[in-house]
């Protein structure tokens, strides 16, 4: 298989499929928007961070897209600046979970026997914590000082789920033939998991990883608003908190400024879980009449 | 040697071990965390002692092993058998803020709270989500189906916590519908606790925003499993027997189809539960609703470590708890599964 083959296999038929689904299709689009404009957005909006007292809490206009703030700075362009941190840290998550699930998930499925007992019942039991206030009550003891700290919590709290859902993807595949056939060639059981059942499974991982970042979203931005992670910048849960706990939710004008972070995670985690499932629909059609 | 054997492949007693370890196990990792970990809050707390109120070493230890009921002297196995003995007695030492309350009268002050908003917005989640969903099966392809299957796939995508603040903003300031200010804590000063109908419509009225917060986020997730449940359902062959044997629709649907594809569902009302018991230091936080959440919330923003310590494995044990009863009720539902097997 050449790379083009591979490319066409993994994004373009993908995306020919896709866009026969019209709700994936558009989660699609609204997720490659946020994207571009958190990322490559900032190189021309700059933020504004210059206090203009006679221009607090403007309504939408030509030259302010959604208003101002409670100290009449821009808020189209703290939207634009506010993506790229809260991505990159639940992309960092995601990307940590999802490995530590592939690598247990598989390795449980794929030994069976007791390290598979082992392996589950840790999984259980750091399931069956709450992750949310042992997130919280962790960030009291570490310092959540920068991006990657926080990214690293989270992704080593986040994986267990995931772990179950890979264990049983694996232990369906490990049964066919020509992992039969691996073993009978005797290729090693670290072989026959990374070469031979984990990219017959990419798709199924990558869709992991995105509902990972989605989890890891709903963490940060919890932790944020509730006041716990003191690093500063800049970021659409930070938005979130200085509005609520200034107290300008409270006031009738602010509102282009408090939804306007509102909406925009809301719209990321809402086009990636749509975009995920269309993705699932299209890897796995024996899905698509049900979830 | 049978009769143990099978006691271990007993379901119930399974549920029952598996239990009883999770809570010891979070219970030793909060103590190790507490002790351990650098800048842990006893040295911390000594170190307030000394710098601001001039103690001496000792009387600030002294008092920190007061307040977090351990021996500072003892080896670290002694002072963790002896907080595992104060735990099972419940006492979990005193708040640091609140000097002189004991921890376990907060918890009791604030738990049933928690338990009661969540426990009742599970409840009219769960049947309003399994009557939207098969409806939205029924008729699936249909208006109906599109509209709701939309706007629950919104509203599940959404983190709840942010749907807390858009109600609070919606209803309570843009509208003005409810008065915000006057809803927060749990019960209005004066009102008598008892079974009366003036308590009843006041911790309603209190309860009534994170309430809604839970069931908006979460009924979306109940209508698109359920749909999808209904409609697997729908396809197999029990059904079509059913049909074949001139069995009334009502039935059908109650008996065969409604009852089978409620079951997938109630492995999921078990995350479920935990995931509300644990955002609900977020949207207790919100709107001020002083249940185990918010409390875990202050306690973490003041740093009122014996407070926080005993919250998080109060919130911890709740779940498993919770956890445990759904396991039992889910058991008598499907009685396949008390067989063992996966």
């Amino acid at each position: 298989m050449n790379w083009k083959h591979l490319l066409k296999s993994i994004f373009i038929e993908p995306l020919i499929l896709i866009s026969r689904d019209r709700a994936g299709l558009i989660g699609f689009i609204i997720l490659l928007s946020i994207l571009l404009m958190s990322f490559i957005g900032p190189y021309f909006i700059k933020l504004d961070t210059i206090v203009k007292l006679d221009q607090i809490y403007q309504f939408p206009s030509r030259a302010h897209i959604l208003g101002t703030d409670n100290q009449g700075r821009d808020i189209f362009s703290q939207i634009v600046n506010g993506g790229k941190d809260v991505i990159v840290v639940a992309f960092l998550a995601g990307l940590i979970s999802t490995l530590i699930a592939v690598s247990l998930g598989a390795l449980s499925a794929y030994a069976g026997g007791f390290t598979d007992t082992v392996i589950m019942f840790i999984t259980e039991i750091i399931l069956t914590i709450p992750q949310f206030p042992l997130l919280a009550v962790l960030s009291a003891f570490i310092r959540l000082t920068n991006p990657t700290m926080l990214a690293l919590i989270i992704g080593f709290l986040g994986w267990p789920a995931l772990a179950r859902a890979i264990r049983a993807q694996v232990l369906s595949i490990r049964e066919r033939d020509y992992i039969e056939a691996a073993r009978v060639l005797d290729l090693g059981r670290w072989h026959i998991i990374f070469s031979e059942i984990l990219p017959n499974m990419l798709s199924y991982i990558v869709i992991s990883l995105i509902m990972a970042m989605t989890g890891a979203v709903y963490s940060q931005v919890g932790l944020i608003i509730l006041g716990l992670v003191p690093f500063y910048g800049h970021n659409w849960g930070l938005m979130i908190q200085l509005a609520w706990t200034r107290g300008a939710i409270f006031y009738k004008g602010s509102i282009f400024y408090i939804l306007s972070p509102i909406i925009a995670i809301a719209l990321f985690q809402w086009s990636a879980v749509t975009f995920t499932r269309s993705l699932e629909g299209i890897f796995n059609p024996r899905l698509r009449i049900g979830e | 040697m049978i009769r143990v054997k099978r006691l271990f492949s007993n379901y119930i007693f399974t549920r029952i071990v598996r239990a009883i370890l999770t809570i010891f196990i979070v219970a030793t990792l909060t103590f190790f965390i507490v002790r351990l970990m650098p800048g842990n809050p006893v040295e911390i707390y000594i170190g307030q002692l000394i710098s601001q109120y001039g103690m001496s070493f000792q009387d600030a230890k002294n008092q920190a092993a007061a307040l977090f009921s351990i021996n500072l002297d003892a080896p670290l196995y002694e002072q963790y058998l002896y907080y595992m003995r104060n735990l099972l007695r419940g006492d979990f030492g005193m708040s640091f803020l609140s000097q002189g309350t004991p921890v376990s009268t907060m918890i009791t002050a604030y738990l049933p709270w928690t338990i009661f908003s969540v426990g009742i917005s599970i409840l009219i989640s769960f049947s309003l989500g399994i009557i939207l969903g098969m409806i939205a099966a029924y008729r699936r392809g249909g208006l109906f189906d599109h509209i709701i299957s939309t706007i629950a796939a919104i509203l599940s995508a959404i983190p709840n916590y942010l749907i807390g603040i858009l109600l609070l903003i919606i209803i309570g300031v843009q509208l003005g519908l409810i008065p915000v200010s006057a809803m927060r804590g749990t019960v209005s000063p004066g009102v008598t606790p008892g079974f009366n109908l003036e308590f009843i419509k006041d911790i309603f009225s209190h309860a009534l925003l994170p309430i809604l917060t839970y069931v908006v986020s979460t009924v979306g997730g109940w209508t698109l499993s359920m749909k999808s449940s209904t409609l697997n359902t729908l396809g197999e062959d029990y059904v079509t027997v059913a049909k074949a044997r001139g069995l009334s629709e009502m039935r059908i649907t109650f008996s065969y189809v409604g009852r089978n594809a409620l079951l997938p569902l109630f492995t999921s009302l078990t995350m479920q539960m935990g995931f509300l018991m644990g955002g609900s230091a977020l949207i207790e936080s919100i709107f001020v609703y002083k249940g185990i959440g918010w409390a875990l919330g202050a306690s973490i923003a003041q740093r009122d470590y014996p407070v926080m310590q005993a919250v998080f494995l109060i919130i911890t044990i709740a779940v498993i708890v919770a956890n445990f009863i759904a396991d039992l009720f889910y058991s008598k539902l499907d009685p396949r599964i008390k067989v063992g097997g996966e």
